[in-house]
């Protein structure tokens, strides 16, 4: 059970993780996990030191995660195997999905170092900077859905993304009026096209510019922007309440104040019952069980729970990790494991002494999920689609890196159970969590153990060890989250 | 943004049965099933092609003034002749490999194909197109469900998807079909080296030969790694293939040039799914230059490097390849030099077997709201061919397929005579 709590509200558990947790009641953990608050945020100073993963820099340059996208992608990746706030990293992860933003058009638009700002930058690196995209949803992680759908309408990465800057009044342009309703709050089927238009008109104005010494791509950044004399001031009619009275026309407004249109068009999404609904199926499917049909009655609990809660995201969870079918164990690895969560779980079961995270990079590119590069504004496609020949040739080939470079300490850790491979291969199928093997593939472990015969050596535990690592972590068994 | 697929098939999973031959059978089968065969290459071009800047109506006065900043002047395009309805037509001027097959008779034009009550969005839109139907979108694929009729068991490269995510189309319920990025990494590392590699290689798959029929996730993920080891070897094959003329380095040109090579070394797979993005131009198009040029130049030259080295080789002629979006664009530009998501839109074909030319009939671009080849209060282009008859055309004259069982209904009246 704890080793489950620990893999769904965050990536996993390492040997030190289950040792420190042990022993605490569950109820406890999980409000520790769900409450995190209070909890340390000095996952970054960590990075350097060797007691932890690695990370590499390119050709001599410093660590520069806030300017440059490998190395953001490297932090993030450290965070989620070392933050003590597991909850956050994975609900970032989580809402990077539902706002799918890729680095690349903006890399293209304004030069990596700016474009790495606009998505993770953290404010403190450069004064006058405001967070990067997915830095805003760590802060609205567990806060307020709509405070978080402002935020990202008002996000120069946003902006950007969805061509806001060139929706204005003599000349609308509906792409980020789709996809808000589309993807970010209602979900198809509960607007026309006719709300799209309106929609578009609605965000006229919106823009961004940069700030700072322009001639320099690591000293300026960007920040949203509200144009007036760009916006419609016009009426705009939807055909679904804008207002708690009914009222579904956003009336005409002066231009000076027609930032305001959005601010009422995004509540009227966030408290749209079509978003609670939408809102709490995901959660369930990303925390719960996504191989079977949702529980129709916990997710009604969950949408419940959002729209009395003043549309609170921390509300839903608490509904979800409290519910019986959160602990439920025939929910366990019931979810097809993302490669991000894949990979960090990996690393925190294997062991990353001497790992450099950067050495992921591109295995999580080969499987199909690459940070900060969704394929498009969707977001990734989950479940069963994150497998493929070469997805799955992937993370075998990731499982070998991996053992391949933890060698000497799989091999160490298994010395007490040398004196058969039996007790090796029990040793490790515990150490890997996974859904359960049958009597035919652990045979087929066995026999690979003694693919010559056992002697137990230190030459043999060097070599089968992190052979049996590789297979447990790359079976079908260990893809379930 | 461009497009990607979202839910699996829903009871795909649960009804997923082990359909892969053994190892040993393979080569057999890839035998049978037909090197010499026919095979169907799908272009999927990603995010809404703008197909009024593909094949343009040039003489068509409200072509210019709807388009005041992004249409190709009348005297760039390159022109093919006259469509049924005497609208004169020209190739998008950055298409000259295209127009020299047009001109050799190996490529057709569909005009105004869709459907009733077109969808917008990318992502329905994709599924629609996908699956061929417009009420169950999150089926399987008509791909799929072809490649499900084929005789059992199948070889496992009886497909191959160049993309990384099994698209919509091939969602199958019996056939896994591989993900085959790039020919030349698709291998199993070790972290031993020599016979100790082999043992783990072994394992691997003994591991993941078990396929519990209660446990129909797990089934799926290890039918998949079967399938996976079992296609390295005649994978590494074409990794070896050095085609005669040069192929863009893009990722289009590289995925047709890995086509290419799995025909050139025969082993036998008779769908290939290749895709590329961009087509989402909700700004600034440009017209002799800019985002829509580009697009036209990475679509003209792979396929025109793709045509010249199957041609040279002799296989022209069992090959097809077809070409759409999942929707057209708005007549009228927005105010960014971009159009927004529209409705019915070209689809073409070409080949050694293909009946060359222009079928269907251009839209007249008339802002009257009562034109009837346009909807929408005369701002999109009304659909005229269905979709489904062009795949109904190509599951029945190429592949000897039944297309009522595949497509779920008769689509076969009215479809383009291009076989």
């Amino acid at each position: 059970m704890l080793e489950h709590i620990l893999r769904r509200m965050g990536f996993g558990a390492s040997p030190a993780d289950l040792a420190f947790w042990a022993g605490t009641s569950i109820d406890t953990v999980i409000d520790r996990l769900l409450n995190y608050e209070s909890s340390s945020t000095d996952h970054d100073s960590k990075i350097g030191n060797p007691a932890y993963a690695g990370i590499t820099t390119s050709s001599g340059n410093p660590f520069s995660a806030n300017t440059l996208i490998n190395d953001a992608r490297q932090r993030w990746l450290f965070r989620m195997i070392h933050s003590q706030r597991p909850l956050e990293e994975k609900m970032a992860l989580f809402w990077h999905n539902h706002f799918a933003t890729a680095y690349s058009k903006l890399a293209g638009a304004v030069g990596q170092e700016r474009a790495t700002r606009l998505m993770d930058n953290d404010p403190a690196s450069l004064a006058g900077s405001p967070a990067g995209q997915i830095q805003v949803l760590r802060e609205f992680a567990t806060g307020s859905f709509p405070g978080m759908l402002r935020a990202m309408a008002q996000h120069p990465a946003m902006v950007y993304w969805l061509d806001s800057q060139l929706n204005t009044r003599t000349r609308p342009q509906e792409n980020f009026g789709r996809e808000i309703m589309e993807l970010f709050s209602l979900g198809i089927g509960n607007y026309t096209e006719a709300d799209v238009y309106a929609a578009a008109r609605v965000f006229t104005g919106y823009n961004w510019q940069v700030v700072g010494d322009r001639t320099s791509n690591t000293s300026s950044y960007y920040t949203f922007l509200y144009r007036p004399g760009d916006h419609d001031t016009n009426a705009k009619t939807f055909t679904f309440a804008i207002y708690p009275d009914g009222g579904k026309t956003i009336p005409a407004r002066a231009a000076a104040s027609g930032e305001q249109d959005a601010l009422d068009l995004i509540l009227a999404l966030a408290r749209h019952p079509a978003t609670a609904q939408r809102l709490a199926t995901r959660l369930y499917k990303f925390f719960v069980n996504e191989t079977a049909e949702p529980d129709a009655a916990l997710v009604n609990q969950v949408a419940q729970s959002y729209l009395a809660n003043n549309y609170n995201i921390k509300a839903m969870l608490r509904t979800l990790f409290q519910s019986s079918q959160f602990r439920n164990p025939a929910n366990f690895f019931q979810r097809y494991s993302w490669p991000i969560e894949f990979t960090v779980r990996a690393i925190k079961e294997t062991g990353w002494t001497g790992f450099t995270v950067n050495s992921a990079m591109t295995p999580l590119t080969n499987m199909g999920q690459q940070l900060y590069e969704p394929p498009d504004v969707n977001g990734w496609a989950t479940g069963p689609e994150w497998i493929s020949t070469s997805s799955m040739l992937a993370r075998m080939n990731f499982s070998s890196t991996l053992a391949g470079n933890q060698k000497f300490n799989l091999a160490r850790d298994a010395q007490p159970y040398r004196t058969s491979p039996d007790r090796v291969l029990e040793y490790l199928l515990a150490r890997f969590p996974n859904m359960g093997f049958t009597s035919t593939a652990t045979g087929a472990m066995a026999d690979y153990l003694r693919s010559t015969a056992w002697t137990g050596t230190d030459a043999q535990l060097q070599t089968r060890v992190p052979g049996l690592a590789r297979l447990i972590v790359g079976s079908g068994e260990y893809q379930f989250n | 943004m461009s497009f990607s697929r979202r839910q699996f098939v829903k009871g795909g999973v649960t009804a997923f049965t082990f359909g892969f031959a053994a190892p040993q059978a393979i080569c057999d089968i890839a035998f049978a099933q037909g090197s010499a065969a026919r095979n169907l290459v799908v272009v999927y071009l990603s995010g809404g092609n703008d197909s009024l800047s593909t094949v343009i109506p040039y003489r068509d006065a409200n072509y210019a003034t709807r388009r005041p900043t992004i249409a190709i002047p009348a005297a760039n395009v390159l022109q093919i002749g006259s469509d049924s309805s005497s609208v004169e037509l020209g190739l998008h001027p950055r298409l000259t490999g295209l127009k020299s097959i047009f001109d050799a008779g190996r490529l057709a034009v569909i005009q105004r194909t869709g459907y009733a009550n077109q969808s917008r969005s990318h992502f329905t839109g994709f599924d629609i197109w996908g699956t061929a139907s417009t009420t169950n979108t999150s089926g399987t694929g008509w791909l799929g469900r072809y490649l499900d009729g084929l005789p059992m068991p199948v070889d496992p490269l009886v497909a191959w998807n160049t993309q990384r995510e099994t698209p919509r189309p091939l969602m199958a319920r019996l056939v896994g079909v591989p993900a085959i990025t790039s020919p030349a990494t698709y291998a199993f590392s070790s972290p031993n080296s020599g016979t100790e590699a082999g043992y783990e290689r072994t394992a691997q798959t003994r591991i993941s030969s078990h396929i519990p029929v209660d446990r129909p996730h797990l089934a799926f993920v290890n039918s998949t790694t079967q399938a996976a080891l079992g296609t390295l070897d005649r994978v590494a094959t074409v990794a070896t293939y050095r085609p005669a003329n040069t192929y863009p380095t893009n990722g289009f040109g590289q995925a047709l040039t890995a086509v290419a090579g799995a025909m050139n070394k025969q082993i036998g797979t008779k769908v290939f799914w290749v895709q590329t993005g961009g087509f989402d131009t909700h700004a600034t198009q440009g017209v002799n230059q800019g985002a829509y040029f580009n697009l036209m130049a990475t679509l003209n030259d792979g396929l025109k490097a793709f045509y010249d080295d199957l041609s040279a080789q002799g296989l022209l002629s069992s090959t097809l390849v077809l070409v759409y979006s999942e929707f057209g664009r708005r007549i009228s530009e927005n105010g960014s030099s971009g159009t927004d998501h529209g409705a019915g839109a070209n689809m073409m074909v070409l080949g050694g077997a293909v009946r060359g030319g222009i079928y269907g009939t251009a839209p007249n671009l008339s802002l009257d709201p009562t034109n009837p080849t346009l909807e929408n209060n005369a701002s999109d282009v009304k659909w005229e061919t269905d979709f489904r008859s062009v795949y109904a055309k190509i599951l029945d004259s190429w592949l000897g397929s039944n297309s009522v069982s595949v497509l779920g209904g008769d689509y076969r009246a009215g479809a383009p005579n291009i076989l």
